[in-house]
């Protein structure tokens, strides 16, 4: 089918303005997972979308693609509204989601049936694609005769038997062991640069940081809580790319530094022709504190060492009966404390962190002031200001002025406020709320040893 | 070859190769022309049954003793139960499309397929005939509905729910998938829908035609108020059999019975549980599958490809047509399907018409209810509370002897290989076909019918424990029975620790089965008629059966609600608890 004129040679096909995606709770307030975002996705490019667990990638995919509605906002199908164009696009799936019950060639004539291809050209269709992805000679077998890798073939074909206009793949090799998975990505991108698909666009998901470099020509970093955009920026290394060079594995530490850092604006993407990293500016960062109490943190604690020392967090949320926006701060603050790690949405207790629930009072505001000190560059710079000035007392004036140049005014204050909360009841220092300022506590100067983290 | 396949030249060498090793058979003409015989032979008899249904409505049919009768028996019982599964099939997927699809009216329509499945069919035997009979006046098909309809309402809902829940289960990924390839709801009903439910239905089959059978062999024969029922059917030849206390002729009619039972699985479910093999969703090949040789003969069979050649012609114009429709043409948000559509004006007035009945007949139901004097409470209630002692007891005793006996023999593979099968044919003779001999024996040995139903329920319960043991014990890992052997359990540990642990989920699978079982078969095993004999015992079942043989409907209706409500407790505070503890502590995964 020949595509009207477009007006420009990169006119979006699919574009998405300001979705978002929220579920309304009984309660009033609604959990977030997407914020408002625009993002557009044009002929010529793989783009990739890379983001941690619980960033809601797959989500967008699945709004981009016209399977779920966003809660607000708009996505566009060559500018059309995608609810009522007749869309092009393929999916391939992390778990495949072929059907067991037919054999290769007729999953991969199932699409066209669909769309009502007489059964001849079907058959000659299937049969050329599955030439083209290597599996001549399996038209005949079911999907559980074949290895993972040969089924994800399968699923390539189907996917790309209809023609589509963008390819969607929802973390398609990351149910593939590491072999299987580079030769798949190699040809598949071997058949994108012949033109051998007529696809025009492809769009990634996955949280393989050296994937996205891989494949894509731009990428997509996407942060949590809720998902949004926190950086997007071309890939200008050229095919075949080589994993060792310099360019790459720079490249590479970078979006890993953003990914691991989500309390830090990210900076520019590094320089790809040179590999040299532009230099931060910012000497120091504040870490966001998260507004939690140091009671809740412990809390926490003894509930995960009830759990086995390891749960998923929405499940924490869900046994709690929390919604899952007051139980993150918590689990934030946990993490900065270094009390608990995270990994793919579970949170996994820490040997200090379980040293810490397990203690009685006194000795649990001993650990946490270690780990505060730590940790908390916030909280160290405050007590060490205390120790520093003769009279003990610093106003609260001297830290919003810097906390300012990072963040809002209400967040600089809130900030104070949360650390005013932790350091009193590690019993760092006090607070003197009519005089505004901090003071060390006289009484318990000589028990409070000196930060030893130092 | 050629006239296989008339487009087979564009096929690939190697089908055409597949193809022709299947032509390595022997008597492949023997084949067809048994399976065409077969084809004219159902053409006959439902010319015959026909004839008989339009026929003039003899509510007693005399019931001959004679062993050349049987067959002829058999035949009309066989076409009672094939008609009412068929049409419990038909009707199950239906009912578990719409409450999957329908957000709005499921959860009502699970609670009422909950109920439903709990009370015991017997107990709406009078109402149902009566209402055919009204229904249907001057013609034998009346009589015949009614019984057809009984069967239906036993069968039904374990396949609805099954659907259903196949349905709600079918992974997230597939869905989408059929989505985004735009597949019509014709489409993905054949090609996802159907094949992933078609195992669960499978086997829920298997249940409710065993079902079918109990509540078959009850009902073709019975009193109610001044008339009586009798269809020529082996129910009734075994009834009349039993009144006249022809011993032999009720030893025929028993291997009839078990005769059918077996064929039905050696010609039918187990061709079926072979072929639903392919529709396993799983990711590798399983090494043990159920192999039919009948199967293989019909797959190799040329006549049988002839429905799918049909049905293919008749589907491609269909695809051609649907792809112009909505759904092949938009991406349709999935879960926009809950949130942006309206109740229909229809369904509104479905439900006040619903609504409006279901209180019309609360009312009536009300009004007749009023009649029930206090004594008859009182008595209804001890009457209750007696049954409800003897399921339990079947249920106990039945567990007791399993247990021991169904994890030795499935610790033993090689035994466990022939003991289950057995076992789970056994589960699918009707227990109601050896009443009549239990019946005998206890009036000879003096005992009463009250330890008699006892044995009578347990005739009806013990298999369903008895093969899902043997299941469970099989299924409990060989590296957690060597880990106990290694560490030297006691036998007490391994009891307690192991597989105790391990089979419960079966155990309370199975439980569940009989309890439902067990109510059902104390309608019929507390209150039996003896030549000229009544055998009762106190118990809600007798009085049931009493109500309904002098015509109190008052009384079998509140007996109905007393046994509904039981039930429907039992499995809310007890098995249902016990089954989410199974699913959640005891499961073995992997």
């Amino acid at each position: 089918m020949p595509e009207p004129a477009t007006t420009t040679a990169n006119a979006a096909i699919i574009r998405a303005q300001g979705i978002e995606k929220y579920y309304a709770q009984p309660s009033q307030n609604r959990i977030q997972v997407i914020a408002p975002t625009d993002l557009s996705i044009v002929p010529g490019e793989i783009l990739a979308l890379l983001g941690p667990s619980g960033s809601g990638k797959s989500t967008m995919l699945r709004m981009l693609s016209g399977l779920s509605q966003p809660s607000a906002g708009q996505v566009f199908w060559h500018e059309k509204p995608i609810a009522n164009a007749e869309i092009n696009v393929s999916i391939v799936f992390q778990s495949f989601a072929l059907f067991p019950w037919l054999t290769v060639q007729e999953n991969v004539e199932a699409p066209l049936q669909a769309r009502g291809i007489p059964p001849e050209e079907r058959r000659r269709r299937s049969l050329k694609m599955l030439d083209t992805v290597g599996l001549d000679g399996f038209e005949a077998a079911y999907p559980k005769e074949l290895s993972g890798g040969m089924r994800q073939r399968v699923g390539f074909a189907r996917a790309l038997v209809v023609e589509p206009e963008v390819l969607f793949m929802d973390e398609p090799f990351s149910a593939l062991d590491v072999l299987t998975a580079e030769n798949l990505r190699s040809e598949l991108l071997e058949l994108w640069a012949n033109k051998t698909m007529p696809t025009k666009a492809v769009f990634l998901v996955t949280h393989n940081i050296e994937e996205a470099v891989l494949l894509a020509d731009r990428i997509i970093v996407l942060g949590r809580n809720p998902g949004h955009i926190r950086t997007d920026f071309r890939v200008q290394l050229p095919q075949p790319r080589d994993r060792k060079s310099e360019p790459f594995t720079n490249l590479v530490d970078y979006i890993y530094k953003v990914l691991t850092r989500p309390e830090v604006a990210p900076t520019a993407a590094p320089d790809q022709t040179t590999g040299k990293v532009p230099r931060d500016q910012r000497q120091m960062h504040y870490q966001m504190l998260p507004h939690a109490r140091p009671g809740g943190v412990a809390g926490l604690l003894e509930l995960l060492i009830d759990h086995g020392g390891k749960d998923d967090i929405y499940r924490l949320a869900d046994d709690l009966a929390f919604e899952i926006d007051d139980l993150l701060p918590i689990v934030d603050a946990a993490q900065l404390l270094g009390f608990l790690n995270i990994e793919e949405g579970d949170a996994a207790i820490t040997a200090t962190g379980a040293a810490f629930a397990n203690s009685e009072i006194l000795h649990q505001k001993e650990l946490f002031r270690e780990a505060a000190l730590t940790n908390v560059l916030l909280l160290r710079q405050i007590r060490r200001a205390l120790e520093t000035k003769s009279d003990h007392t610093v106003p609260e004036e001297f830290f919003l002025d810097m906390l300012d140049e990072q963040f809002s005014d209400d967040e600089s204050l809130r900030q104070v406020e949360t650390a005013v909360n932790w350091g009193r009841y590690a019993e760092l220092f006090d607070f003197d709320a009519s005089r505004r300022r901090f003071i060390l506590p006289e009484v318990e100067e000589e028990t409070v040893a000196a930060p030893e983290a130092e | 070859m050629s006239l296989n396949h008339p487009s087979g030249t564009t096929l690939p060498p190697h089908r055409v190769l597949a193809r022709s090793l299947v032509t390595v058979r022997s008597w492949p003409f023997l084949i067809d022309l048994a399976i065409g015989a077969c084809g004219i032979a159902i053409f006959f008899a439902i010319l015959r049954t026909c004839s008989y249904w339009l026929g003039g409505q003899v509510p007693v049919v005399a019931i001959s003793h004679s062993v050349s009768a049987l067959p002829v028996y058999a035949f009309y019982s066989i076409t009672r139960i094939a008609i009412a599964y068929l049409l419990s099939l038909t009707f199950a997927i239906s009912y578990g499309y719409t409450a999957a699809y329908n957000p709005r009216i499921e959860a009502w329509m699970v609670a009422v397929l909950d109920i439903l499945q709990s009370i015991p069919v017997l107990s709406f035997l009078p109402p149902v005939i009566l209402f055919m009979i009204t229904l249907i006046p001057g013609h034998q098909l009346g009589i015949e509905m009614g019984v057809i309809l009984l069967i239906f309402t036993g069968q039904v809902w374990n396949l609805a729910f099954s659907f259903y829940s196949s349905l709600k289960s079918i992974p997230k990924e597939m869905v989408e998938a059929a989505r985004i390839y735009r597949y019509s709801a014709w489409q993905r009903f054949w090609q996802l829908e159907m094949p992933y439910a078609t195992i669960g239905l499978v086997w829920n089959s298997i249940v409710s035609v065993a079902g079918g059978w109990f509540a078959l062999i009850a009902c073709e024969m019975f009193p109610l108020g001044a008339r009586n029922f009798r269809l020529p059917g082996i129910g009734s030849y075994l009834q009349t059999a039993t009144d006249s206390g022809d011993v032999k002729a009720i030893l025929y009619g028993i291997a009839v019975v078990i005769l059918i039972v077996v064929a039905t699985d050696q010609l039918l479910w187990r061709p079926l549980i072979a072929w639903s093999d392919k529709f396993k969703f799983e990711q590798v090949e399983s090494s043990d599958r159920v192999t039919s040789p009948i199967l293989e003969l019909l797959r190799r069979s040329n006549l049988t490809a002839i429905p799918g050649r049909l049905f293919t012609r008749l589907e491609e114009p269909l695809f051609r047509r649907l792809a112009r429709t909505r759904a092949c043409r938009v991406v349709e948000p999935l879960d926009a399907d809950e949130t942006t559509r309206k109740p229909a004006l229809l369904l509104i007035l479905l439900a006040v018409a619903a609504a409006a009945l279901a209180s019309w007949g609360l009312w009536q139901a009300a009004l007749m209810l009023r009649t029930v004097t206090w004594a008859d409470l009182r008595l209804l209630l001890a009457g209750a509370a007696a049954t409800f002692a003897r399921v339990n007891a079947s249920l106990i005793i039945s567990a007791l002897w399993t247990i021991p006996v169904g994890v030795t023999i499935g610790f033993n593979p090689k035994l466990a290989r022939i003991v289950q099968p057995v076992a789970q044919v056994l589960a699918s003779v009707p227990a109601t076909a050896f009443f009549p001999i239990l019946l005998i024996g206890l009036v000879k040995l003096g005992g009463g019918l009250g330890i008699g139903s006892i044995a009578l329920m347990l005739l009806g319960t013990q298999w369903y424990i008895l093969f899902n043991v043997i299941a469970g014990a099989m299924s409990i890992p060989s590296d957690l029975k060597e880990a106990a052997s290694v560490y030297h359990f006691t036998r007490w540990q391994r009891w307690t620790t192991l597989i105790l642990p391990g089979i419960f989920p079966y155990l309370i699978t199975g439980m569940v089965t009989a309890s439902g079982g067990a109510w059902n078969a104390s309608v019929f095993a507390e209150y039996s008629r003896l030549a000229d004999r009544t055998l009762s015992t106190v118990g809600l079942g007798a009085q049931i059966d009493a109500a309904t043989e002098s015509g109190h409907f008052n009384i079998l209706l509140l007996a109905t609600v007393l046994i509904s409500i039981m039930v429907v407790t039992m499995n809310r505070l007890v098995w249902r608890r016990l089954y989410r503890l199974a699913e959640t502590r005891y499961k073995l995964e992997g």
